[in-house]
């Protein structure tokens, strides 16, 4: 009985210390990589959002398919269109096996890109690319969803720009996330990265 | 003869790269100055141009005014943690002997408030001013809405 007792605690006491070391690893594995916030697999996502043809997209709807996805808005001059040209390019670089890519800008500032305005806009680039836009808490679910930041700053005439995370999302067919293209990233790695989503 | 013939086609179907304008005050000088074509006026349009400094002391791009925008401003991308943001450029240095792009990603002018579309093909005059060179008239190319850089070639 007494021994038994000794065997139970000591068992106690290894799976604590077990316990405290399986922590400790994944707290450092953690502090190892700088941005841990990557983005949820598109199968642990629950966003609905509005196309830009004025029909409720869901991300459940995505299933089956590798996607890209990034967050920017239509009253931005710079780092928006800049970004979607180069995703304009890389799907004429893929040519044809692009069409099994779902590819989406999410608007960070819904009070201005209704769906109308997102329409006019990507006509512009590629028509596979497809607009989204929502209510602000919709647009906040997304966005939490990927783990984005977007901000809304004033400007000097009472207008306002927004701050907002520039990177392209890639995710796999499974829904897994697969990479980021950064805005300052070498351009020529973005094909080859986008043709390991669609192998 | 022969040779010649498909070495002609050749040089006909190459774009014809025009020469950059380039634009004079002092010891500064400014090409390859292009924008992209509006989507109506709604949205700020975009203002990328090259500036070289062929003189001994720093000088400094202060900012601009022209008939298309009623409030142009220098802005510049910056990244940081992933967030893109676009701070307000109060100037932007041009030292000495060196030569400073204003290009996608980076240091910009932002027309805003613009008082006609911008329409591919036509030219848009801008007052550059800067800090020791003064005033600088450029006229500034309106490419397509999917150009990602200057159509000319540097006379350099």
């Amino acid at each position: 009985m007494r021994r038994r007792q000794v065997i139970l605690s000591l068992a106690g006491v290894a799976g604590a210390a077990a316990l405290m070391l399986g922590l400790g690893a994944w707290k450092a594995r953690n502090r190892a990589v700088p941005n841990a916030l990557l983005p949820l697999p598109l199968t642990k996502m629950d966003w609905r959002l509005t196309n830009h043809l004025g029909q409720e997209v869901t991300v459940a709807e995505w299933r089956g398919r590798p996607a890209m996805v990034f967050f920017g808005f239509t009253y931005c001059p710079d780092v928006c269109p800049t970004t979607l040209l180069d995703i304009a390019d890389w799907l004429e670089a893929l040519g044809s096996d692009a069409d099994r890519l779902t590819v989406a800008l999410i608007t960070v500032d819904p009070e201005r890109d209704t769906p109308d305005v997102l329409a006019d806009y990507i006509s512009n680039f590629d028509p596979r690319i497809i607009g989204l836009t929502g209510s602000m808490g919709e647009t906040a679910c997304a966005a939490a969803d990927f783990r984005i930041s977007f901000d809304k700053m004033p400007t000097v005439d009472g207008d306002y720009t927004m701050n907002h995370t520039a990177g392209v999302f890639l995710f796999y067919a499974n829904g897994r996330f697969a990479s980021i293209i950064d805005f300052h990233e070498d351009r020529r790695f973005a094909v080859p990265k986008l043709r390991r989503i669609l192998a | 003869m022969k040779n010649l013939l498909p070495a002609m086609a050749f040089l006909l179907a190459a774009p014809m790269a025009q020469a950059c304008e380039t634009f004079t005050s002092g010891d500064i000088s400014v090409q390859q100055a292009w924008s992209r074509a509006s989507i109506g006026t709604g949205r700020p349009a975009v203002l990328y141009l090259e500036i070289t400094n062929n003189g001994a002391m720093d000088d400094a791009l202060l900012g601009l005014t022209t008939p298309a925008a009623s409030m142009p401003m220098l802005h510049e991308t910056t990244v940081t943690d992933g967030v893109a943001a676009m701070p307000h450029a109060a100037s932007i240095p041009v030292p000495a002997g060196q030569t400073v792009a204003l290009s996608p990603g980076g240091f910009h002018g932002m027309l805003m408030g613009l008082t006609a579309p911008l329409v591919e093909g036509e030219k848009v005059p801008i007052t550059l001013t800067f800090e020791k060179a003064g005033a600088l008239d450029v006229s500034v190319d309106i490419l397509s809405m999917r150009a990602q850089e200057a159509a000319c070639v540097d006379a350099k």
